[in-house]
């Protein structure tokens, strides 16, 4: 069953499979060209995998967007360390849930990007990190790798090639930071997830400090079209520098949220109208959070723009994770901001003064604002709070906090002020949002 | 400490998965698996998993005190998480967690006196776009009204399993 209608103006690349009947079955993956771009990728060499990657303009669908060829080529070739392929099924950015679906409808698709991860590195072992709540995706992917093993295309001479990998699920069992590459690390190895000091990268000195590959569920599932069908033909697909489709997860106020997959530059009122049929109710758009709850908001007439990575940062947003909150004329600013900083307070490490401090006095500053015990100078203080804590913290949970609150301190002062009354909030009652 | 043989299979298999001076990556896995059986975090299951990994009590409970999915007390048989994050919020996750609370009596992380239903306040669950979502143990439901809410939750409460009631199914296979 799939989760929401799809779109026509859908480009399916990754999703192609959804809803074909047995979707994760092995079976229907092999007759759909699946495994073809592995066994391709067995006849070329570990530089000619990472160009033809390179070459798609593919860029880490995590959150950062860093060029996902260029993170390989960082592996040391000649490394006498065992090197391995780490899979971030962590999903928690909140307004993010396509990874979930990457792995529900098509864990083959996610298994032979991880395969040909191995051949361009030169790994011979990986795992997948899912969130303890995915428990059912655990159990997904473990029987597709029961069948992968079963087929030959996991193992220790696959395909009777000579190529040895092995692939197992790892379980995580609650917590945002561990979505963070240094903190997965650190879980990954059984202990508290507190983020690593870096340098060294994860490349150089990951899982059990051997170089280790690290990317995101959507990014190793953009592997396979990439190799089948050329870096060229993926590039194409997107912008520049921003190759190809990628699944944005619409949410909030729409007539139709969903996750569809739409090429990288997709227009965002586009996006909110076309794709995901218009403002609920026939109400005003507001604000958007266009990657998920740890990005700049944008204002609703900020948002005719092309969702690229490159666009949303001159923007002085972030694409992030794909997570597109759509939010209308009736939304508190203030509550929405007290919400994820109530995430961010819930979700810090602690390991950083600065970062476990600053999301817990803005938490308790915001509920106190909401309300509507709030004094004019604590509106300056929430924003300089986060000010502070940008680039301070030992790992970016601390900006993913400063950034909304900076961002909707910014640009909703109106609003802030609008709770400087002494009664509670002035959206208690035209909103579904009303006081906590 | 004994175990079903389901959970023994699944712990050995859990301990190959890494190298062998690695088993210490099966911890977390072992006990969030040997939670379910277990019921939560016992002193006899944290001294047991410290001592098939090579580690002492006091590391595990230093590592399992971190993740928010590990319990020091036992939840309810069904474990009803309902979440108020950002995408949840904006469609009435807030108006799905106050008349759960009010309709069990029970706060966060609390239990009913039988022990049949718990509830959790929880962060961002994934199903931001079929938005508000609940979890109850390890499946999801989503686009939750008030009244599948109610019905789900007077249901758990009268002894049924999720299977038993009508008009409110998960959505995972
Ligand atoms: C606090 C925090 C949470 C994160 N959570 C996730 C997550 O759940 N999933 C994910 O893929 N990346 C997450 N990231 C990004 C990872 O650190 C890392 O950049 C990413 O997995 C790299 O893969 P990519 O290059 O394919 O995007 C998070 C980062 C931070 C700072
Ligand atoms: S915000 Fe509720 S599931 Fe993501």
């Amino acid at each position: 069953m799939l989760y929401n209608e799809p779109s026509p103006l859908e480009v399916k690349i990754l999703t192609r499979r959804f809803g074909l009947p047995n979707s994760q079955s092995i079976d229907t993956y092999l007759a759909t060209d699946g495994y073809k771009a592995f066994e391709k990728a067995i006849g070329m060499s570990q530089d000619d995998i990472i160009n033809e990657v390179k070459a798609s303009g593919l860029r880490g669908r995590g959150g950062a967007g860093f060029p996902t060829g260029m993170k390989w080529s960082f592996v040391p070739r000649n490394s006498p360390k065992p090197k391995y392929i780490m899979v971030n099924a962590d999903e928690s950015e909140p307004g993010t849930c396509k990874d979930r679906l990457l792995m529900e409808y098509d864990p083959h698709q996610l298994i032979e990007g991880i395969l040909i991860a191995g051949l361009a590195v030169g790994s011979q072992q990986g795992y997948i990190y899912i969130r303890g709540e995915y428990r059912y995706l655990i159990e997904v992917m473990d029987r597709a790798i029961d069948e992968a093993y079963a087929r030959g295309y996991l193992g220790d001479n696959i395909l009777g090639r000579g190529v040895r990998f092995h692939l197992a699920t790892h379980s995580g069992a609650g917590a945002y930071e561990c979505g963070e590459e240094s903190a997965l690390l650190e879980s990954f190895e059984g202990k508290r997830g507190n983020p690593r000091i870096r340098p060294p990268f994860p490349a150089v000195a990951g899982a059990y400090q051997c170089p280790t590959v690290l990317n995101n569920v959507e990014t190793y599932c953009a592997i396979p079209p990439i190799i089948l069908q050329g870096g060229a033909y993926f590039a194409g697909l997107g912008t520049p520098k921003n190759g190809g489709t990628r699944l944005f997860c619409l949410s909030g106020h729409i007539n139709k949220p969903g996750v569809y997959e739409l090429p990288m530059g997709f227009n965002l009122m586009r996006m909110i109208n076309e794709v995901g049929g218009g403002m609920k109710g026939g109400k005003k758009l507001k604000a958007v959070i266009p990657g998920g709850s740890s990005c700049p908001v944008l204002k609703a007439d900020e948002c005719d723009l092309a969702m690229d990575f490159d666009t949303l940062a001159a923007a002085k947003s972030m694409l992030g994770s794909g997570g597109v909150v759509v939010m209308d004329e009736d939304t508190c600013m203030v509550k929405a901001l007290l919400r994820i900083m109530r995430f961010y307070a819930h979700e810090s490490c602690g390991w950083c003064i600065p970062c476990r401090e600053g999301t817990t006095w803005l938490r308790k500053l915001l509920t106190r604002f909401h309300e509507g015990m709030g004094q004019a100078s604590d509106i300056v203080l929430i924003g300089d709070l986060g000010k502070n804590m940008l680039g301070r913290t030992f790992c970016p949970l601390g900006d993913a906090a400063a950034l909304p609150t900076i961002s909707i301190v910014e640009k909703f002062r109106d609003e802030f002020e609008a709770h400087l009354n002494g009664e509670p909030c002035p959206y208690e009652n035209r909103s579904r949002l009303v006081a906590a | 400490m004994t175990f079903s043989p389901e959970l023994e299979a699944r712990f050995e298999k859990f301990l190959t998965k890494y190298p062998p001076e690695r088993k210490r990556s099966a911890m977390i896995p072992m006990l969030i698996y040997a939670q379910d059986e277990v019921g939560s975090m016992t002193d006899e299951l944290i001294a047991e998993v410290a001592k098939r990994v090579g580690v002492t009590p006091l590391q595990v409970n230093e590592v399992l005190t971190y993740y928010s999915m590990l319990h020091r007390k036992p939840m309810g048989k069904y474990h009803v998480q309902v979440c108020t994050n950002i995408s949840c919020l904006l469609v009435g996750g807030e108006e799905l967690w106050r008349n759960a609370c009010k309709k069990l009596g029970i706060g966060h992380k609390e239990v009913t006196a039988d022990g049949q239903v718990s509830l959790e306040e929880v962060e961002c669950m994934g199903a931001c776009s079929w938005a508000p979502a609940v979890q109850v143990n390890y499946d999801f439901y989503h686009d939750v009204t008030p009244e599948q809410l109610d019905k789900l939750i007077d249901g758990l409460a009268a002894g049924k399993t999720p299977a038993e009631i009508h008009g409110v199914e998960r959505v995972n296979p």
